[in-house]
């Protein structure tokens, strides 16, 4: 057994309260616990789609509950948030060149959400059809 | 020359021991490439648009939705839209436990929060199965 004691800094929990930039940060790691429970919601729906028309259309007008409305609100503004944050991430791993010159990251933060807006829109008219 | 040769061949084999990140890590960037792109319009679409009466709930209504399920098109559609972002939201919770200073038991909030991701994707997988019809 080693007798080494290294010295530990110490950490609070609340390290991330005392700076904007890692609130953000945890902001956006706490994203995954509201997007979890709405994958949870879908999946139980899958489960009540297998169990009849009868069970789906409670699951459905469980979703009209207000509590339910304001909920999907919050994920949908989260939901963003992440979508925001993985966007400004995108050009450190997309990283292309053409004709050997690095594209600037604006180009392809913007592609990302033309085409973000684009599939928004044909899903949109995909549910409608 | 030879007395080299000799010693390294007395060397024993390294042996390596391969991460189980990269899989995780893979399913972690594509969960979250869906959610990027994908999320937003379903929350706005099952939780918000159809429950208060926007888009006419038939168009999510039983029949349409599970002959789309049923198909072999649809069944690994709704699969991937419902559990990819588990792995994705699963991975980031592993992380952020190690963010809040919460050290006890590394390896087993590892399997529960991977397991946790697997264990529901496999809850849709049978059901989806069991809904096919060919």
């Amino acid at each position: 057994m080693s007798k080494r004691k290294p010295y530990q800094r110490e950490m609070n929990n609340d390290w991330w309260l005392k700076n904007a930039f890692y609130s953000k940060y945890m902001i956006r790691e706490g994203s995954s616990i509201l997007i979890t429970v709405y994958s949870l919601i879908l999946a139980w729906g899958v489960f009540r789609l297998s169990q009849g028309e009868e069970a789906f259309n409670a699951w459905l007008s469980a979703l009209q509950h207000p509590i339910s409305i304001i909920f999907h609100l919050l994920v949908l503004l989260i939901a963003l948030y992440h979508t925001i944050t993985w966007f400004s991430l995108a050009p450190k791993a997309v990283d292309l060149y053409i004709k050997g010159k690095p594209l600037d990251a604006k180009f392809i933060v913007a592609g990302h959400y033309i085409s973000f807006i684009i599939v928004t829109i044909f899903c949109l008219v995909l549910i409608m059809l | 020359m030879n007395a080299q040769q000799t010693t390294t061949n007395q060397l024993p084999e390294k042996k390596y021991i391969r991460s189980h990140e990269p899989i995780f890590w893979g399913l972690f960037g594509a969960g979250g490439m869906l959610t990027a792109f994908l999320t937003p319009v379903m929350v706005l679409v099952t939780g918000l648009l159809i429950p208060l009466g926007l888009i006419d709930a038939e168009h999510l209504s039983y029949e349409k939705l599970h002959q789309f399920v049923s198909s072999w098109y649809g069944a690994p559609i709704v699969l991937v839209l419902v559990a990819l972002p588990l792995w994705h939201t699963l991975h980031r919770i592993f992380h952020s436990l190690h963010d809040l200073g919460i050290k006890r038991g590394r390896d087993w909030q590892q399997v529960i929060c991977y397991g946790f991701a697997f264990a529901v994707s496999v809850f849709v997988f049978t059901l989806l199965l069991q809904m096919l019809s060919l």
